[in-house]
Parts: structure tokens; sequence; C-alpha cells
């Protein structure tokens, strides 16, 4: 699908309600980006109103899901899309969840903000730093998959799916760091705990951005590339 | 930043009692001969929105149409109760002259019907009729209900060839034009694309969209996809009575009756 026929249906109205959803969506997930960035940086640089600020846009984060649901359900009784149309009112219905679930990640994040900084006081030490990293990679990857959802754009929706290995193998390594903090000192393990928490999150996040893409390849392919290995992934869509 | 509170401002779904009504329609029983079509119809027709009436055939959908510019008139032993105001003025009062009625309320039915005229003259013919000759104002005239009507462009350069050489959908967007071109305040049109294949009934629906601007518009059709695209309010008649009138969203989406439920969901009957 060429991006410059969305808008060439008959009825003005269609093209206008499509193009809202479309704009919708991206506005959601920039809002969902910026919660990441705030949540991993009230995370390292121990600042509470930065992570009250992510906790309350969650709020906002709900209830687009709830709007842009809606008007989907709107355009689904009214129009009877087909073909491209229909895959992407489904893109965009599977999108805005996995969107609305990377809001409840950031949530999270901040909430264990919090809880750190009740436990270790102001003192905060630069040992997050692999955090902030791992953060910096998946946001990253949702601003990938938020831009090839904008673009349509096949290739780097492919492309971002690679990098998930990336965030699962920095995953892997703050796990094995965490393990060994905590047998070095058991007054560790609730700290460590919340860090590991919050590395868990940022591999969920992760996770969905890589869905998104998946749901970009089949707005614009009409493949269903869910649950598939990564080389299946690549022939499927050479092929 | 981002005005979030703006952003994610809720559209709310405006129900009919918030609109500003052109037509009441209030306790209207009409009988064809002993047999009663309607029954106790009450209904507030909003201006300048597009409503649509539903319903399986014989439910009195067109019969509830022709009502409002008395074309059951025209039809033997009819009989009506109730009444009907246009600008809170009851249209069948003694006093009305039924002609200036209809000049008010323009209707188009389901089969285009051209004179065997040209295409300017089929335009100009409402207008003629009221005695104007002037061509100036004619050819204007003409132009801005062709315009109106989506079809200038495609006409502009044969206006004087018959109309009937056009195509159904061409047809029936003149038949639009020569509607609209006495400048009607309520426009009537009774299953207006039922004849036309899908690009010139998407063409049609698309001509209505732009004609609310200026126009009430009732329409009455058997395709419900249709008036869930096109219309604004959606009216389910079924029986001769009105089941249920809401917002066409709200009533595609979540139909407060199950009559409607199961007509619109295909489980009638």
């Amino acid at each position: 699908m060429d991006i410059n026929k969305i808008g060439h249906h008959i009825s003005s109205h269609y093209n206008v309600e499509l193009e809202d959803i479309r704009n919708s969506v991206l506005k959601m997930g920039g809002i969902v980006e910026r919660q990441i960035e705030l949540a991993a940086l009230s995370f390292t640089s121990n600042d509470m109103e930065m992570a009250e600020q992510v906790i309350q846009q969650d709020d906002y984060v709900n209830r687009l899901e709830k709007q842009i649901d809606q008007a989907c359900t709107e355009i689904l009784a009214k129009r009877q899309p087909a073909a491209f149309d229909l895959r992407l009112l489904l893109s965009v219905i599977r999108t805005i969840n996995d969107l609305e679930r990377i809001g409840d990640e950031a949530t999270k994040i901040a909430e264990m903000a919090i809880h750190l900084s009740d436990t270790e006081g102001k003192t905060r030490s630069e040992e997050y730093y692999e955090i902030q990293h791992l953060a910096e990679l998946v946001m990253k990857m949702l601003r990938g998959a938020l831009d090839a959802f904008a673009r349509l754009n096949v290739e780097s929706a492919v492309s971002i799916t690679a990098q998930d290995a990336m965030v699962d193998r920095e995953y892997g390594s703050i796990i094995r760091q965490m393990v060994a903090r905590m047998m070095e000192d058991p007054r560790n393990v609730r700290r460590t705990l919340d860090v590991l928490w919050t590395a868990r999150a940022l591999e969920r996040i992760g996770d969905h951005a890589c869905n998104i893409c998946e749901h970009v390849i089949y707005m614009v392919k009409g493949e269903d590339v869910r649950h598939m290995s990564r080389e299946e992934l690549e022939r499927k869509i050479q092929g | 930043m981002l005005d979030l509170d703006a952003l994610t401002q809720e559209k709310k779904l405006k129900g009919i009692d918030q609109e500003e009504v052109c037509i009441k329609v209030q306790n209207l029983n009409l009988y064809y001969g002993d047999q009663q079509a309607l029954y106790g119809i009450d209904m507030h027709i909003p201006r300048q929105k597009v409503t649509a009436y539903i319903g399986p055939s014989g439910c009195g959908k067109s019969t509830l149409l022709r009502c409002i510019n008395r074309m059951n008139d025209l039809v033997d032993n009819v009989r009506i109760e109730g009444k009907i105001l246009l600008d809170d003025e009851d249209i069948y009062a003694r006093s009305v002259n039924v002609a200036a009625l209809r000049r008010r309320v323009g209707m188009v039915f389901q089969k285009p019907n051209p004179f065997p005229k040209s295409i300017f003259e089929n335009v100009a013919y409402g207008l003629r009729i009221q005695g104007i000759n002037d061509r100036r104002t004619l050819e204007e005239t003409v132009e801005e209900a062709l315009r109106g009507a989506a079809l200038w462009d495609e006409v502009k350069d044969r206006l004087h060839d018959n109309a009937l050489g056009m195509s159904g959908g061409q047809q029936q967007r003149l038949v639009i034009a020569r509607a609209i071109a006495i400048e009607p305040e309520v426009l009537l049109l009774d299953e207006p694309a039922s004849a036309l294949d899908p690009i010139s009934t998407l063409k049609i629906e698309e001509l209505i969209n732009e004609l609310k601007e200026k126009y009430t518009i009732v329409i009455v059709t058997h395709n419900m996809q249709q008036a869930a695209r096109v219309s604004d309010y959606t009216a389910f008649l079924y029986m001769g009575k009105l089941i249920e009138f809401d917002n066409t969203s709200h009533l595609f989406t979540n139909p407060s009756k199950k009559q409607t439920e199961d007509y619109i969901t295909g489980r009638y009957g």
C-alpha cells in the first residue's frame, strides 16, 4: 500500500476518519515514548517528581486507548472496511493495546523508582547505567516501530524486530550482575530485586515494540508474522 | 509540552435533543383505506443533518417520507391524522399551498427521472415554471446547482445534450441538481442510490455529505450500510411503528432496542 493512497476514498469523510485514527495512534505513541524516557530518568536520577509525572500520564494513555478503540468500532460498524482499510483498523486496535501496556510498564518503573528511593534514601549510585542503556535501546525500538507505522515501512519494521535480540542479551547480563550482587551481600537483595523488575519491564517494552512492528507488517503486506522465527519472517517478507 | 488534556478530550455523541429541529412529526397516523400504515409516529428531524429511515419492506419508511412533502395527497383513499410541522408551521393546515410546500421540500426518487430535454433545461425547469427566464440568472443558477450536485465538471461541455444520454449515476445527480436549483430547505431522498453501481453510489453518498451543509436531508434506504455511512441520525421503523431513533454511531454500535439489534445484525424474522 502506498502511503499516499490512504486518502483516496470517494468519501472524503472516510479519509478524515482514517487519518484521525492514524494520527491519534502516533500521538499516543509519543506520550508513551516520553513516559519511558521519564520513567528511566526518574529511576536513574532518583527524581520523584518525574516519577509522579509518569504515573499521572498513564491516565491519558488509558483514555486515548479507549477513544481510539471507540473510533475503530464506529468505522467497523458504519463503513464495513475492506482490504488495506480493514487491516489498518485491526493493526491499530492491536497496536494501541501494546502501547497501553508499554505505558503500564513505564508506570511500573516509576513506582519502582519511588520504592527504591524510600528504601535507599537520596543517594543514587552510578550502578544503574545498564538500566539507562537498556532504556535507550527499547526507546529506540519503539520510536522506530512508530516511525514504521507512520510510513508503512516494512523494511524498517523487520530491522527493528532484529534489535530485540540485543535487548534480550542486555537483559540477561543485567540478571547475571544482579544475581552476583545479591550473593555478595544479602542486604542488597531488596534493592536489587527492584532493579531486576525494572530491567524486566524494559525488556517487555522491547517485546511490545516488536509486536507493533509485526502489526505494521500485517497492515502493509497482509502477512501474519506473529510467532515466527526471525529467519522465517525474513523469508516471508522477501518471498 | 503537549496539552494532554486537550489531546484526550472525549468526543461526546450528540443526542437528537441537542440539535436544532427542522421538522416535527407529531403523533402521525396514516391509513390506506381501512389499513393503517403508520402508527403514532413522533419524531424531531434535525436541521442540516442527514436523517435515514431504515426498516424492512412495507414498514412504512417511504410512506413516512412522502408525508413530509404531501406526496401522499396524490394517492386515493389516504387518510392522515396528526401533524407535521416544518419550521413550526403545520404543513397539513388548510391554508398551505402544496406547490409552495414542495418547492421548500424537494424530492429525489429511486429511479432517476430526468425530463427528455437537455441537461441545461432539466436543471432550469423549476426556475422556468416560477417564471424566471432571464438568461444570465438561469445560466448562473444552473451552473451553481450542477456544481452543488458534483456534476458540473462532467457535463459543462455538453449542457445542451439530451439528459437521457447520461449514465444512471449522472442522471441521479442531475435530478438532485434539478431539486437544489430552486433552493429548497429540505431534500427527501427515496432510495436515491439503489439503482446505481457501487462507485456511483459512493459518489451520491459523498454528495449527500456535502449537501447537508445547506439542506436538511431525509433519506430512505434499503441498504442499512448506506444509512450507516451517510447519515447522522437513523430511525428504524417496523410494521408502521418507529422503534428507535438515535445517533447513527450509537444505533449501529449499541442499539437500545432488541428489534433494532436483530434487524441490523441480520437476525430479523
